[in-house]
């Protein structure tokens, strides 16, 4: 299979003509670290797209294969003096090669589209998969197959089960009002997502809570869906932008001061909407203002006078996992750690590279698994080297991963996202005074 | 594809460093086939060897089958020296990485060539050591390109290059004998092929340990930032600097065109209406340092500096640096492509060579960014240009020629510290004569390098290399994009 690019998102040669080839980006690309081989470095990759779009080279399954390697995670783009926006370029060449249809692009890509089209898009059919995953934590048979009966499964399928979430709890499934402070201060609108209710139900739940303490009224507009952040990264930019459009319409109608989204990954995709929908002329403007209006939880919490409602001890030490698509997507780099930093009796250990990728990247770790897992064994060995017993994330992709790689490497430490330990602090705090 | 000679040469390496240590698919040689500058050559093969015999096994199988052989290491070379002018097998260093021994007390590294320079220096900042040499790409620049390189630095101007630090080195020879040049101190008995080794570009033999020196770090340290009306008055700034005296372990210039890009990326703070600027550092004794910042701040200020700014923390040191190092970067998002050249001359003749840069970049339609070490007289003007535009390549490679004309006829030279690669081969007939050449051809010879060891790098002779490089001139102009 091979051919060009095509479709209305090819790859812009001024993106690519930032590219230097300096080869900065190499030290801090995970899979350049792992491989040592410039093709699984951004330069490399870099230098693919181009040699497709001037036609000095096919796209075939060998040369995509070096594309699909990439984790997306952005580190590039904090290393790059150049300023080349790395992300995008993946994301447009995904996207070009996506458009050659069917039969002239590789299979899995066109299986992790369906998949990602037909279940994250679709709330109905996502949440049936997940009652089936919720059914099999629930019975114990997950329990007995990470136990005595962890022989009995072939190695492949037993390292694709260990990525597996632990589904112990009752999804987060509210729209509306979901609170209403007594003074109010700002209306917020919360993203609940796609998976993130089902998986991680607490996350949303302290996410009100917080943000209630700090005046919000918050609500969570019943028309929207998942972000579409998975579907851009694979370059199903048709799907990505259908998404995109119901949001915004969505929100809009909610009428908030801002668009709160707690995981990284797709507060990052909600502020590019003007970028994904800047060729539709009936939606680019409305893309571009709703785009302005989106936080990320820590970010706008940051911005607030957080120590307010009375910071309580939250005894321990705590590593930071940046969210890459909050690091270097955003640029938010301080606003998680000063949060931390202001909780009484939580000692913040940093890691030695906290904002190298974890290897979670969406549906990497299933697509990539062996990279992945590569990936996360370093990263489980820097977070062991903090002694810390704490790993505080941003985003439900991270948590994911490292919790496998908690049970993995046999750690003794709880991940949590940073505004569960901001509402604990708040709950101490509040205990303390009766 | 593959001829049957190249088939059988894969076959070898494969069988020799195992199969998934050698790529040979026609799309993955595309990512061979680039350095950091705008020369292209792609190789047919790549090999990715552990360890010495592993290089040796590389560097024979090439020789038994006539087929040219290159190392390279991270590929941020900026003279074509890592590129397969020729095609064959490229011999990639980078899977050895390991610092094998760092001995505090003796203030000796022994690594091996993968090692990353910064990686190094972390290391030896660990024991409050320092490795000297600090090109600006040390963030992924391995120890083999600088030994390959001499690479210098912002700090070779009181600390010397990558010559004055390297003590041994473990070399394969090209017929693939192994063997070690210099030892463990500053001096060996013997002719010193340890320093004929460093700077010889890989055209001698392929390094796989080397041991170098370490110094320890200074008490204290001074960065200033002075900022003058023009490029002219700063370059004579530098002079008025050491003729007081002061040996400053770094005197960096960075023009208006370079202030504007980094201050649009990095926002430091460089002064936006200067016309140029001198990032100046002294380091010393606690007790000696003032009085050599002082000397520093006086020499700027009688050549007309506007402000002196000290750094007043460490933080604010490595801001100001940290401005320099991503300066050349910073140029990218300026222009669509850049032409980074690299020459020397007298510190004393800067400023009319400096004139005459700007003059000639002119003439030729261009402008220029200007970003180089002018304590050592080692400039490094950057043309910008747009690749689309029909002739424009060719145009910049002639007033490039043009430039290092400029400092050969100051009495300077074609490179301060990138090399000659494949780059700059026919210039090397402007500083030597054929005698000179024909001597450094014998040395070449008496190392055992056959025309296929790394060919078409240094020497502007060579069969087939001229040829070569016509077309591969050619091809590059008549395909548009080629320069990325």
């Amino acid at each position: 299979m091979s051919g060009g690019f095509r479709g209305p998102d090819l790859p812009a040669l001024a993106d690519l003509q930032n590219c230097i080839h300096c080869g900065f980006c190499l030290p801090v690309c995970p899979t350049y670290i792992a491989t040592g081989q410039e093709l699984e470095s951004p330069r490399g990759r870099l230098h693919l797209v181009r040699a497709v779009l001037d036609g000095k080279a096919e796209a075939t399954d060998r040369l995509l294969s070096h594309l699909d390697l990439c984790l997306q995670c952005r580190a590039c783009e904090s290393a790059c003096p150049s300023q080349v926006p790395y992300g995008r370029i993946m994301e447009d060449a995904r996207a070009a090669t996506m458009a050659r249809g069917a039969r002239d692009r590789p299979r899995a890509w066109t299986l992790r589209a369906l998949a990602l089209r037909y279940v994250l898009a679709r709330p109905r059919v996502l949440r049936s998969v997940l009652a089936l995953a919720r059914l099999y934590t629930r019975s114990g048979l997950q329990r007995l197959v990470r136990g005595p009966l962890a022989r009995a499964l072939p190695a492949p399928l037993r390292a694709l089960e260990a990525q597996a979430p632990v589904l112990d709890r009752a999804p987060f499934r509210r729209s509306g009002v979901l609170a209403r402070p007594q003074a109010m201060r700002a209306r917020v609108a919360l993203l609940t997502g796609c998976v993130h209710g089902e998986l991680y139900p607490q996350m949303h739940e302290a996410t009100v809570s917080v943000l209630t303490r700090l005046g919000c009224e918050v609500v969570a507009p019943p028309a929207q869906v998942c972000c579409g952040a998975l579907h851009t990264h694979a370059g199903d930019a048709e799907t990505a932008r259908a998404l995109a459009r119901r949001n915004i319409a969505a929100f809009e109608a909610a009428g908030v001061d801002a668009v709160i989204v707690n995981a990284a990954g797709c507060s990052a995709a909600m502020k590019e909407y003007g970028r994904l929908l800047r060729s539709d002329a009936r939606w680019a403007l409305r893309a571009e203002r709703f785009a302005s209006g989106v936080r990320d939880v820590l970010e706008y919490v940051a911005a607030q006078d957080f120590a307010a409602p009375g910071l309580g001890a939250v005894p321990g030490d705590v590593t930071l996992q940046d969210a890459c698509h909050l690091a270097h997507a955003q640029r938010i780099r301080s606003a998680p750690r000063a949060i931390l930093g202001a909780i009484p009796g939580l000692r913040l250990r940093e890691m030695q590279t906290p904002d190298r990728c974890c290897g979670a990247a969406g549906l990497y770790a299933l697509v990539q698994g062996e990279m992945s897992r590569t990936v996360l064994a370093s990263k489980m060995a820097e977070i062991a080297a903090t002694g810390a017993h704490l790993i505080a994330t941003a985003n439900p992709g991270c948590t994911l991963q490292l919790e496998a790689g908690v049970r993995r490497s046999g750690l003794d430490a709880g991940v949590r996202h940073v505004i569960e330990l901001l509402d604990e602090s708040y709950r101490a705090a509040a205990a303390a005074r009766g | 594809m593959l001829t049957n000679a190249l088939a059988t040469v894969v076959r070898e390496l494969q069988s020799a460093l195992g199969k998934r240590h050698v790529l040979w698919a026609p799309e993955d040689m595309l990512g061979y086939e680039y350095d950091a500058t705008i020369d292209r050559a792609r190789p047919d093969a790549v090999a990715f060897p552990a360890n010495a015999e592993e290089v040796a096994a590389v560097v024979r199988i090439t020789r038994r089958h006539d087929v040219p052989v290159v190392p390279r290491g991270s590929g941020t070379g900026l003279a074509g020296g890592a590129l397969a002018a020729r095609g064959g097998v490229l011999c990639v260093l980078t899977r050895m990485n390991r610092i094998l021994e760092l001995d505090p007390a003796n203030r000796v590294a022994v690594v091996e060539p993968g090692v990353i320079n910064l990686a190094l220096q972390d290391a030896a900042a660990a024991h409050g050591l320092l490795y000297a040499p600090d090109p600006s790409s040390q963030r992924i620049c391995t120890l083999g390109g600088n030994i390959a390189t001499n690479a210098g630095g912002p700090h070779t101007l009181a600390h010397g290059s990558t010559v004055n630090h390297v003590l041994g080195l473990e070399v394969v020879l090209p017929d693939g004998r192994i063997t070690w040049l210099g030892g463990r101190q500053l001096d060996a008995p013997g002719p010193d092929l340890r320093g004929l080794f460093v700077g010889s570009e890989g055209t001698l033999g392929i390094v796989t340990k080397i041991c170098v020196r370490l110094v320890p770090v200074q008490a204290a340290v001074r960065t200033m930032l002075a900022d003058f009306e023009s490029v002219e008055a700063a370059s004579e700034a530098v002079s008025a600097v050491i003729r007081r005296g002061v040996i400053p372990v770094a005197l960096e210039m960075m023009d208006h065109e370079i202030i504007a890009a980094v201050e649009h990326v990095l926002h430091i703070g460089y002064p936006l209406d200067a016309g140029a600027v001198l990032l100046i550092e002294v380091e010393g004794l606690r007790e000696s340092v003032e009085a050599d910042a002082a000397q520093v701040v006086a020499a700027c200020r009688e050549q007309g500096a506007r402000e002196v700014r000290v750094a007043e923390s460490e933080a604010e040191r490595a801001r100001l640096w940290e401005g320099r190092k991503a300066g050349i970067g910073a140029i990218g998002t300026v222009t669509p492509n850049f032409y980074l050249l690299d020459g020397v001359v007298p510190r004393t003749r800067l400023p009319e060579v400096m004139r005459g840069v700007a003059e000639l970049t002119a003439r030729y339609g261009f402008r220029v960014a200007n970003i180089f070490h002018a304590g050592d007289g080692n400039l490094h003007p950057n043309i910008m240009f747009d690749e689309l535009q029909p002739g424009a390549t060719a145009k910049v490679l002639e007033l490039g020629g043009e430039i290092m004309r400029l400092c050969v006829d100051a009495g300077g030279s074609i490179t301060g510290e990138h090399g000659v690669g494949q780059e700059k081969r026919s210039y090397m007939e402007w500083i030597f004569g054929p005698e000179d050449l024909r001597a450094m051809e014998r040395v070449r010879l008496g190392f055992g390098a056959s025309e296929l060891f790394n060919p078409c790098k240094i020497l502007p002779t060579g069969h087939g290399c001229g040829q070569a490089h016509a077309a591969d001139a050619r091809r590059h102009l008549a395909t548009p994009g080629v320069y990325l």
